[in-house]
């Protein structure tokens, strides 16, 4: 019996925060899941929910200037983790900026959206932020839950 | 990206991915666009579309927001079942349509 606690594998990327690496970082996170087996909705879930976090890391936490993204993600038995990180300005109240619509740039056309698509493509999702320090969203998903599991049955 | 303008509509055809950075350029040339040719409907063909964020959905209620106070309005066409559910949960689907192209009988077989 395989012990599902243990960390299957793991990865850490880090990038310009430049809004042409958010293609960059959603394909490697779907890259990195493929392990998992995962079907074509749930790579699309995990690469929504990644572009919406690099998004509001680079335009909310750098304000459009130019430091560095990390991701780190690792998988544990079937479930695949997601920290993405900035170093910028934080949040100061994280549960007005996770209110659906709630946006800090109309201006940008922000359709404050973003938290919302996390929360619905994501098991659970967590942000931890402190005012000038920065911003880390870590998300987690389980894999393959949706589906039958004939294939464990004994034979 | 492909822009084309008829008479008073403009169709926008979506790349393969609609996120914050493609969403920058598509918001500059279609603004440009529809005050040039007084535009009053907006088609989004997502033909080539696969992916698209809270980033794409700005987009599409910016548009709106330009043409409405004209009595215009924001059509989607060629939307996946992805893409559905996308704008749906976003809820743009209270200011937008989806045209459903009917099915063939070839498409039924």
């Amino acid at each position: 019996m395989q012990n599902t606690c243990e960390i299957g594998n793991e990865m850490e990327l880090s990038f310009d925060s430049r809004s042409s690496n958010e293609a960059f970082a959603r394909v490697t996170i779907a890259s990195f899941m493929t392990q998992l087996n995962p079907t074509l909705e749930e790579v699309s879930d995990v690469k929504t929910a990644v572009s919406e976090a690099v998004t509001n890391a680079i335009i909310h936490g750098y304000e459009n200037t130019l430091h560095k993204v990390k991701i780190h993600a690792w998988i544990q038995g079937k479930t695949l983790w997601l920290e993405v990180a900035d170093e910028g300005v934080g949040i100061s109240d994280v549960k007005k900026a996770m209110e659906p619509l709630f946006t800090t740039r109309p201006e940008l056309e922000r359709s404050g959206m973003g938290f919302s698509f996390m929360e619905a493509f994501m098991d659970e999702i967590e942000v931890i932020s402190e005012v000038g320090k920065g911003t880390t969203v870590r998300m987690k998903k389980t894999i393959g839950k949706g589906r039958e599991l004939w294939t464990t049955q004994s034979l | 990206m492909k822009y084309e303008v008829q008479e008073n509509c403009l169709t926008i055809y979506l790349p393969g991915d609609v996120d914050h950075h493609q969403a920058e350029e598509i918001r500059q040339e279609a603004d440009r666009l529809i005050e040039r040719n007084h535009i009053r409907y907006v088609i989004f063909d997502f033909a080539g579309t696969n992916f698209m964020d809270s980033s794409g959905i700005g987009v599409i209620m910016g548009r709106y927001r330009k043409v409405y106070m004209l009595g215009g309005e924001v059509w989607a066409v060629h939307v996946n079942e992805r893409m559905k559910k996308i704008l749906i949960m976003s809820g743009v689907t209270k200011i937008m349509q989806i045209y459903e192209e009917e099915k063939t009988n070839a498409e039924y077989m």
